[in-house]
């Protein structure tokens, strides 16, 4: 008596092994989906900017005419920009996730602040603009300069810095703060010797992605009204600015009218990848150096 | 000696004193960034419904705001643009998204994944306005070629190109989800004699379903909040419309088109910018309240 037909078993069987090699290569492709459209935008940028990268392009000013136009005041605005943002959300940063990891006590206080560092991380960027623009630009009088774009962007990617600090500080063993209360060290005394110290890798490494992830934000500039036009490269913290961002953004819209614009755009591009890529390496290197399992 | 001692110990107790407090300011900084956002929001936005009615900016389909004889403040369209771009993200990011994430976490080796996530994680950390002009100047003329009536700035080359650039985001999240699921419960229905396939679709997934679903509404909100691809690749057409082929424009895109212009501080499209401001951020608040609230709540305890 046959109970089981084998047959119709071995044709199920098949099917089912043939789904599943067939949907394990279609997943493949798909993953590789990503990779392809990297591939094709990095390829289109390089080809765009083919010849028009130059020692002068890195050096000149902008102007009006394409084959002169520079982006020497957008990197140094970016400069600026950075020593603006680097310093604040370090302190900022470092401060709140000292207070949040050591000082405050587990309760509704520390809950809240850590709830209103998650949501801040996830309101957009041009909302922090629009905070900028009312505060800094406005209400401050700040005008559109490196200070009110420098704060803005600070606000704006100091989740960064607490989160990647906060871990820091956490994974500093307990034994070691237990060691220097031992020896007699008061609490600020065992943070600011044995805690930091121990714990500088994650912060830096934090602070590099911040600083990176601002380098690259357009949406806060553009609403608080940086120019992209003819200015002076900035010696200060109130003179006015721009950054590579402000110069892809308006080169691209310009491309429509003038097709070398489109060149210019991509140079930049190539410029602005080139350094976010070398930060990157920076923070991956200072994290496998100083990586100790404890 | 002891004098000294005693002078060095009295410094140490007012530092002691002091730095919790100024810590606590650093920390109560964001605190004030959040106070200040939502101020910010709320103070002007009233002042922008003291001159333009609730119902006609809710209801209404027509937004003209630089309209010199009658302008007319409607988020409908805006509301509109900024849908369809997002619907069109999430129809990339999350078929693709997910099925990465089922790739690296159930199918790969070790070693191609651990090639692949970061490759796939370069992604993500493209800046956005790079994408923009990646929309402008290569995918809307090649969708152009396809599609014949397609406008040089429409919803659907910044969406599909939002899309890539959520697909990390729904990817990396999903596989954690998924990466959490014990291997004891693959293990199980492997025994009973479940192909990978089957075993990813009817355990896998249902077990991790709640941080997959949170993964999809994060990507929602960072497209709705997304403003420079759509800024230059979408246009400036204030359409009612489900037409995906013609330009139109996203909230985002609106605050920066009256920013940029210049908007004389006190007067209503000054005032607009802040209610559509405050809709976003309403917007992307409860996507991601939404989300968090989804990933606590459903989470399954092994």
């Amino acid at each position: 008596m046959e109970y089981i037909d084998l047959n119709s078993v071995k044709k199920r069987m098949d099917k089912r092994i043939f789904l599943n090699k067939l949907v394990k290569v279609l997943f493949l492709g798909s993953t590789l989906f990503g990779l392809v459209v990297l591939a094709i935008l990095l390829y289109r940028v390089a080809v765009d900017s083919m010849g028009w990268l130059s020692m002068d392009f890195l050096t000149n000013l902008l102007s009006t005419s394409a084959d002169r136009a520079g982006i020497r005041g957008a990197i140094m605005g970016t400069l600026w920009l950075m020593l603006i943002v680097g310093p604040v959300t370090m302190i900022l940063g470092v401060g709140t996730a000292i207070y949040l990891e050591e000082y405050a006590k587990r309760g509704k206080l520390h809950s809240f602040i850590q709830t209103n560092i998650a949501n801040l991380a996830g309101v957009p960027s041009i909302v922090f603009g629009i905070l900028g623009l009312t505060i800094f630009v406005r209400m401050f009088g700040f005008g559109a300069s490196v200070i009110a774009g420098g704060l803005t962007m600070s606000l704006l990617v100091l989740p960064i810095v607490v989160v990647a600090a906060q871990e820091a500080i956490r994974s500093v063993p307990g034994y070691l703060r237990e060691a220097s209360f031992g020896m007699g060290a008061t609490k600020w005394q065992t943070i600011k010797n044995v805690v930091l110290p121990t714990a500088i890798p994650g912060i830096l490494t934090g602070v590099i992605l911040a600083l990176s992830r601002a380098i690259g934000e357009t949406a806060p500039l553009v609403v608080i009204g940086i120019p992209a036009l003819l200015i002076p490269v900035p010696t200060g913290i109130t003179d006015n600015f721009t950054a590579l961002p402000m110069q892809i953004y308006y080169w691209t819209l310009d491309s429509v009218m003038t097709a070398e614009y489109a060149n210019l755009a991509a140079a930049t591009i190539v410029v602005l990848l080139v350094v976010l890529f070398l930060l990157n390496s920076v923070a991956i290197l200072i994290r496998n150096k100083f990586q100790k399992r404890f | 000696m002891i004098h000294r001692n005693k002078q060095s110990v009295s410094s140490t107790t007012l530092i002691e004193k002091v730095v919790p407090i100024l810590l606590f300011a650093a920390a109560f900084i964001s605190v004030l960034t959040t106070i200040g956002i939502v101020f910010t929001l709320i103070f002007e936005t009233v002042l922008f419904f003291r001159e333009v009615p609730v119902r006609e900016f809710f209801t209404g389909t027509v937004l003209r705001p630089l309209s010199p004889v009658e302008p007319q403040y409607s988020i409908l369209p805006l509301i509109m643009g900024t849908m369809l771009t997002t619907i069109i993200a999430m129809f990339v990011a999350i078929p693709i998204g997910l099925t990465t994430a089922v790739y690296l976490s159930e199918y790969a080796s070790k070693s191609a994944r651990k090639i692949l996530k970061p490759m796939i994680e370069v992604l993500a950390g493209i800046p956005t306005i790079v994408y923009g002009f990646f929309a402008f100047t290569f995918v809307t003329p090649v969708l152009r070629e396809i599609i014949p009536g397609l406008s040089a700035t429409n919803a659907l080359s910044p969406g599909i190109v939002m899309g890539i650039m959520i697909i990390p985001l729904v990817a990396s999240l999903s596989e954690d989800a998924m990466n959490s699921v014990p291997n004891s419960m693959r293990e199980g229905a492997m025994a009973l004699g479940a192909t990978q396939l089957e075993v990813t679709f009817r355990v896998v997934i249902p077990a991790a379903i709640s941080g997959i679903i949170a993964s999809f509404v994060l990507g929602i909100s960072r497209a709705i909040g997304e403003t420079m691809i759509v800024t230059i690749a979408s246009g400036s057409s204030k359409n009612f419309t489900f037409d995906v082929t013609q330009s139109m424009q996203t909230m985002t895109a609106y605050i920066v088109e009256v920013t940029s212009g210049d908007a004389a501080a006190g007067t209503t499209i000054y005032y607009s910018l802040y209610a559509v401001a405050m809709t976003l951020f309403l917007f992307t608040l409860t996507m991601n309240l939404l989300a968090r609230y989804i990933s606590k709540r459903f989470r399954e305890v092994y």
